[in-house]
């Protein structure tokens, strides 16, 4: 468990997999490469098939199509308990009628090892996620927090090749879950083993994973490390689900940096590749309320239609005459202007805040392999 | 008087008839049976000694918990099988198996026990067929001794059986058990590391329902038994309607009330029998 990071971690490789209940696809011929040592994140919202590709690899679901590979050997047809996986389940799946050590010591204890070899790294385990002190307790005297680390410790107590969290935080509290993300993500990189985790919070994709496979009805949609998804979303679905979005459609011409989209009589400046029929995202918190006289790339006049108090910024729907309704996040603090409904704004983004995204396409699987 | 004084005073007028009904046709005759046991025929424990002394009365008492552990354990070994089956059964399949478990709760135990008797009699149909195909050569002794009664009194205990542990069964999260699967435990393994710990509670529930059921069978040994094997029961009715002792009868149902509260005392220390018995929570 203490080992060296990097030759602990195992390499998982899904080729072509794919689940079907009668008609129903709820996985399609998904392809996926999880480096050894690499924290990936199965995102999407539910009904996705982020949770059946997490338990084809765990080996509770029987794929009906592809093969799943573990450094190079063929494990599709292993049942769960001889693949060698520590998975922690949703809501926890702790034994209630055990206490906390006894629970850590389950995957010792089925494999057969021998007492004191057994406490010593029950005692290992529960260090390594600082509820030594617990040991003696039961699951139901534990908070929320405790419960989802103990699973931890029990999931990694074996050595395991994977780990494997199916919505290791979602029973927990915002400011909780916070608290457990960074730990987590420390864990991760103490013990430097392969993490696949199954979410549909995008907040928590993107502070965890090394990388996101985003998926939506049953499809990979796109893999990449979190900022590649948030800058260059493939899709449409990809920038509406990680982050927010506007999007602008229109006409797209290839120019000297990327595209010239028309739309009316009004052209906005983008990245990326497209010809003919386009699609835009740009990104609330990219546009700017200019001053008078300023430039930018791009700039739209509009009246604010709605607004809100975020905290930490303002949330604007801005109407705008040639791009039709914009939502723009403003810094409060340097928000040129108090906001309020009617005011006539000019709206400056640059180039690289649009970038061309294609529709959603039900079979679509770009970039499915890293 | 408060408000609230006067408001808790309407809910015990509202239980009132219902205890007063309990009180004169339940709990006084138990008191005039108890006070039987020490009066008849003569003032003291007389009919108590014969616990000790009398060996027909200790031969009854020894039949009767030896019937009813015998057939406590084969209706719960019969009964966690059919439950377990029924709580990993899908949803609708579990409605047709609830039913094939209750149906025969809705027959009575007089028509079941003669179906009993003419199926093991020796012109039955399980001495005839066993004959007819050469399995035996004399029918065998199948009913009118102690098997005919367990045979009768599993066959009715069984539902009694399987209720309390299906409950129980189905309290157990399903994700628990593919938690053993996930972390190296065999189905095997499984099976007697999470789901039998998890699912005793409601085998020690059925196993105190069953036992305190059979100390107290009638019907079924009576017509089962032929009158050869006596349980505690038959030997009371026998005692007190028969031989006019009362005195004899009245002791031994005092016993019999006096082994099922302590049943009851040992187990309630060992289980929650407050919700096994569906008292919600």
């Amino acid at each position: 468990m203490s080992a060296p990071a990097a030759t602990t971690g195992h390499a998982l490789s899904l080729q072509g997999i794919g689940k079907r209940y009668g008609e129903f696809v709820a996985v399609r011929d998904a392809s996926l490469e999880v480096a050894s040592g690499e924290f990936l994140t199965l995102l999407g919202p539910s009904g996705s098939g982020k949770t059946t590709i997490l338990m084809m690899v765990a080996g509770f679901v029987e794929p009906s199509a592809g093969r799943i590979l573990l450094d190079g050997r063929d494990i599709t047809a292993l049942p769960p308990e001889r693949r060698e996986f520590g998975m922690v389940f949703q809501g926890y799946a702790l034994f209630p009628h055990m206490t906390v050590a006894e629970n850590v010591a389950f995957p010792l204890r089925v494999r057969g090892l021998g007492r004191s070899k057994r406490d010593a790294k029950v005692r290992a385990a529960l260090d390594l996620v600082q509820l030594g002190t617990f040991a003696d307790r039961k699951p139901s005297q534990l908070s929320g927090g405790q419960q989802q680390r103990v699973a931890l410790a029990r999931a990694l107590v074996f050595d395991p090749a994977l780990l494997l969290l199916d919505e290791p935080l979602s029973a927990l509290d915002k400011k909780l879950r916070a608290e457990l993300q960074e730990e987590l993500k420390a864990l991760h990189r103490r013990v430097g083993r392969t993490f696949i985790n199954v979410t549909h919070d995008q907040e928590e994709a993107l502070s965890l994973s090394d990388r996101i496979a985003i998926l939506n009805h049953g499809n990979l949609v796109q893999v990449g490390s979190p900022e590649a998804l948030y800058e260059r979303p493939a899709t449409r679905f990809v920038a509406d689900f990680l982050g927010k979005s506007n999007f602008i459609e229109g006409n797209a011409e290839p120019d000297a940096a990327g595209i010239t989209l028309r739309r009316g009589a009004a052209r906005v400046l983008a990245r990326g590749e497209a010809r003919g029929r386009a699609l835009l995202s740009l990104r609330p918190e990219k546009i700017a309320l200019l001053p008078d006289g300023a430039g930018e790339d791009n700039v739209v006049e509009g009246r604010i239609f709605a607004w809100s108090y975020l905290g930490t910024g303002y949330g604007l729907v801005v109407e705008t005459p040639d791009l039709g309704p914009i939502r723009v996040h403003l810094p409060a603090w340097r928000a040129a202007v108090a906001p309020a409904e009617g005011l006539p704004v000019r709206l400056g983004f640059s180039r690289d805040a649009a970038v061309a995204v294609a529709e959603d396409r039900p079979a679509a699987i770009p970039g499915g392999a890293a | 008087m408060s408000p609230r004084g006067r408001g808790a005073l309407g809910w015990w007028g509202l239980i009132l008839p219902a205890f007063l009904l309990l009180t004169a046709f339940y709990l006084a005759p138990i008191i005039q049976v108890l006070a039987i046991s020490v009066t008849e025929p003569r003032p003291g424990f007389g009919n108590y000694e014969r616990l000790f002394t009398s060996e027909s009365v200790q031969r009854v008492v020894f039949t009767t918990l030896r019937i009813g552990a015998v057939t406590t354990v084969i209706a719960l070994l019969l009964g966690y099988v059919l439950a377990y089956r029924i709580a990993m059964a899908g949803p609708k399949a579990q409605r047709w198996w609830l039913l094939a478990v209750l149906v025969p709760l809705w027959i009575s135990v007089l028509v079941r026990a003669f179906a009993w008797v003419t199926l093991l009699r020796r012109q039955g149909l399980v001495n005839e067929g066993l004959l007819a195909i050469g399995a035996i050569d004399e029918p065998l002794p199948l009913v009118w001794n102690e098997f005919g009664i367990i045979v009768g009194m599993v066959h009715y205990m069984v539902p009694y059986a399987v209720l309390p542990m299906l409950s129980a069964m189905r309290e157990i999260d399903p994700r628990v058990l593919a938690a053993a699967r996930g972390l190296g435990a065999s189905r095997g393994a499984a099976f007697l590391r999470v789901f039998l710990p998890l699912s005793m509670p409601g085998v020690i529930a059925a196993a105190v329902l069953v036992f305190i059921f059979s100390l107290g069978f009638y019907i079924t040994p009576a017509l089962l038994g032929g009158g050869k094997t006596l349980m505690a029961a038959e030997w009371i009715k026998l005692q007190i309607l028969d031989l006019i002792r009362w005195g004899l009868g009245a002791m031994m149902a005092t016993v019999l009330v006096v082994a099922i509260l302590a049943t009851l005392a040992v187990f309630s220390r060992l289980v929650n029998l407050r919700r096994l018995f569906g008292a919600g929570g």
